[in-house]
């Protein structure tokens, strides 16, 4: 029809007309849409096999990984963290594991300081958080490393929109690189500021529990390197692990155990004043 | 990303605040797509003759703005090329996640919504536009739907009454999801409660109300054409409506936080009366509540009494007023949750960045976009009324052929 032509009964078209095109051209959207989805799905790495819910519904001989850590034996020497670094190329300024040192004075106050994450050690580190109340020294102190919890009930994977975050059969919580759109939402819903935005790959990072060294038999490379034997890793529905056998023996705290995130990190000596 | 001024013991992944302007800025373009759109609605769905005026410019506003909604997200993005993961892989527990097809779907709505409005103008200008440039223009967008008779028009109305009605929940949706998507987050007590999709919400609709009679008021005075007084009355009521249920929320939420004192309470308390106490109680709640508060009540209250070039004037400054504490109220929630450590014993300072890809200049630009499309809208679409109220700025002196003069009943003034 010319743009200058009058609209006569019998050129213009229907409603009807309209309405078939409209319901043809809706059918036609939907149906490329879900052949382009199930391709994009199919096409993907298959990730599949590797989540998992909570590991709950699997059964006893299947391996479940867990963390110990036994804050009466750090000395806050700072080797996990190096280690850590080293290990999986942690950019400068970020952390997939930290050290924190408490320490407490008479009059009750409480300072926390992790200069660098307790990467050079404490000796000769700047306190940030210094006491107000008081210029005695420290009564009393300790050292709480932490790194990823792993949670089993994961506040982190339930926010990721494209499902990057995922869980192994394991238990191990991880991050899909190539899915991973970096708009940091996982980094505000973890409630122990394990996660970082990688400011060189741009997507969500974090303590992976060197998941490509115990799927070969290895421990993680902060266990490796701490000297005190402050951190413990390994099979936890194996009951003749040493972890099992600690877990079996002591008196383990989780972090922030009223959020019910249900940590599989766990600690030992955990005090009140870690939060 | 820079390493912010830290006061006390912060996690050291906790030392970089992820989410800046664009974060801030997204739920305020949504928030004002929301309100604009209620304010259509209530003369397309609900009969506010009052509201007749400004309906189709609250319409078209909704549009500008909706169509820059996503860029704020997509320069946050660390990978924007992948966005649309959200709607490929969507995880169906994740509130982000509900962006993709609510935006469209909402999109879809509000696009076929005005095009079934200004049908019947499309096709007249179509044939009777002042360029021949813009006639081709009108007569892509007729979609090749030429009908303007009665029962066309009837047909129109009713569909277009029928997505008005559920583009009110979509738009509840579009606003309300951004609110849950800080409510639901448990680790940071600042965000997490369930009043917060709710008190996004009311604020989003206020922010529209406040932007279309902001923008109203501008458009007028510029063009120096008339002020509907009953139309900005109507606007000044509902924005006073809204604005108490609005601060009624939020100030309950703080009441809340103060009187529950939970295990956060020492942490929050700090920071709201230390660090946001120049953005919360003197911009969001003295300045941007407390003054409208009083502004758009005595013009209610007082409505006989008050003159309408005074009327307009207080309404301005009320509407500027309003639109900052909404988004003072964006600010405080967004990058004031990020101003405490999830240790609950230090924060951190805010530092604006200026330049690159969310500093202030920017979140300027992307800003100044949805006005500068109102601009362009203005070119194609008449705000105001339907073509046949303003033939002379919209259809040539004398049309080439007859045109059926069922549905034009101020044709005379054309030259026929």
């Amino acid at each position: 029809m010319s743009p200058r032509s009058t609209p006569s009964d019998e050129s213009e078209i229907t409603r009807r007309k309209f309405l078939e095109v409209c319901a043809e051209a809706g059918a036609s959207i939907f149906v490329f849409g879900a052949v382009v989805c199930t391709t994009a799905k199919l096409m993907l790495p298959s990730l599949a096999e590797a989540r998992s819910p909570d590991g709950s519904d699997k059964d006893a001989n299947d391996v479940i990984y867990g963390f110990l850590i036994d804050t009466t034996k750090c000395i806050g020497c700072g080797s996990c963290v190096r280690a850590c670094k080293a290990e999986n190329n942690v950019p400068d300024g970020y952390y997939r594991t930290w050290v924190e040192q408490y320490a407490f004075y008479e009059n009750g106050e409480v300072t926390v300081n992790s200069a660098s994450g307790g990467l050079n050690g404490f000796a000769d580190a700047p306190q940030l958080d210094i006491p107000e109340t008081t210029d005695e020294p420290p009564v009393r102190g300790f050292f709480v490393p932490k790194l990823c919890n792993h949670c089993i009930n994961t506040p982190c994977i339930q926010v990721c929109p494209v499902g990057a975050s995922y869980k192994t059969k394991e238990g191990v919580v991880l991050v899909d690189p190539q899915r991973c759109i970096g708009c940091g939402y996982c980094v505000q819903a973890c409630p122990f500021g394990s996660r970082y935005l990688n400011p060189e790959t741009r997507i969500a990072d974090k303590c992976t529990w060197c998941y490509h060294r115990i799927t070969k038999g290895l421990q993680p490379a902060c266990v490796v390197s701490c000297p005190a034997k402050a951190r413990i890793f390994g099979n936890v529905s194996d009951p003749n692990s040493e972890i099992s056998r600690l877990l079996a023996s002591n008196r383990v705290q989780v972090l922030k155990s009223y959020l019910g995130t249900n940590p599989r990190t766990r600690y030992i000596g955990l005090d009140s004043e870690v939060l | 990303m820079h390493h912010y001024v830290v006061e006390g013991y912060v996690l050291p992944n906790q030392t970089h605040i992820y989410w800046t302007i664009m974060i801030v800025l997204y739920p305020y373009i949504t928030g004002i797509v929301a309100g604009a759109f209620i304010i259509s609605s209530l003369y397309h769905v609900f009969h506010k003759e009052v509201l007749k005026p400004v309906s189709r410019f609250a319409m078209l506003m909704a549009l500008a703005f909706l169509l820059f909604a996503p860029l704020p997200l997509l320069m946050h993005l660390g990978h924007p090329e992948r966005a649309f993961n959200i709607m490929f892989t969507p995880n169906a527990t994740s509130a982000m996640a509900g962006f993709g097809f609510i935006y469209t779907a909402y999109l879809l709505i509000l696009v076929v919504e005005i095009w079934l409005v200004y049908r019947a103008d499309i096709v007249l200008l179509a044939t009777s536009a002042r360029s021949a440039w813009m006639r081709r223009v009108y007569w892509v967008l007729a979609l090749g739907v030429t009908d303007i008779s009665d029962e066309a028009k009837a047909l129109d109305r009713k569909v277009m009454q029928f997505l008005a009605a559920i583009g009110i929940p979509a738009a509840c949706a579009l606003h309300g999801y951004v609110g849950f998507l800080f409510g639901a987050i448990k680790a940071n007590p600042w965000w997490a409660s369930p009043l917060m999709p709710v008190v996004f919400l009311m604020s989003a609709i206020l922010s529209g109300i406040a932007m279309v009679l902001l923008c109203y008021l501008i458009v007028q005075w510029v063009t120096k054409r008339p002020i509907d007084s009953p139309c900005v009355d109507a606007l000044v009521s509902y924005a006073w409506m809204f604005l108490m249920i609005d601060v009624a929320l939020e100030l309950l939420e703080l009441v809340n936080h103060a009187y529950m004192a939970n295990h956060d309470w020492q942490i929050l308390r700090e920071l709201l009366t230390q660090k946001l106490y120049l953005s919360m109680f003197v911009i969001q709640f003295l300045l941007g509540s407390a003054i409208p508060f009083v502004l758009l009540g005595a013009l209610v209250v007082y409505k006989n009494a008050i003159g309408g070039r005074t009327r307009n004037g207080i309404a301005f400054v009320a509407s500027m007023l309003l639109l900052v504490q909404v988004l003072a109220m964006r600010w405080n929630v967004v990058i004031g949750g990020q101003m405490f450590s999830k240790s609950f014993r230090g924060f951190l300072t805010f530092d604006v960045d200026l330049a690159g890809r969310e500093g202030l200049f920017a979140a300027v630009f992307l800003f100044s976009l949805p006005f500068l499309t109102m601009l362009v809208f203005s070119r194609v679409l008449p705000f105001w009324g339907p073509v046949s109220s303003a033939p002379g700025r919209w259809l040539e002196a004398e049309p080439a052929e007859h045109v059926s003069l069922r549905d034009h009943s101020s044709f005379t003034d054309v030259g026929l």
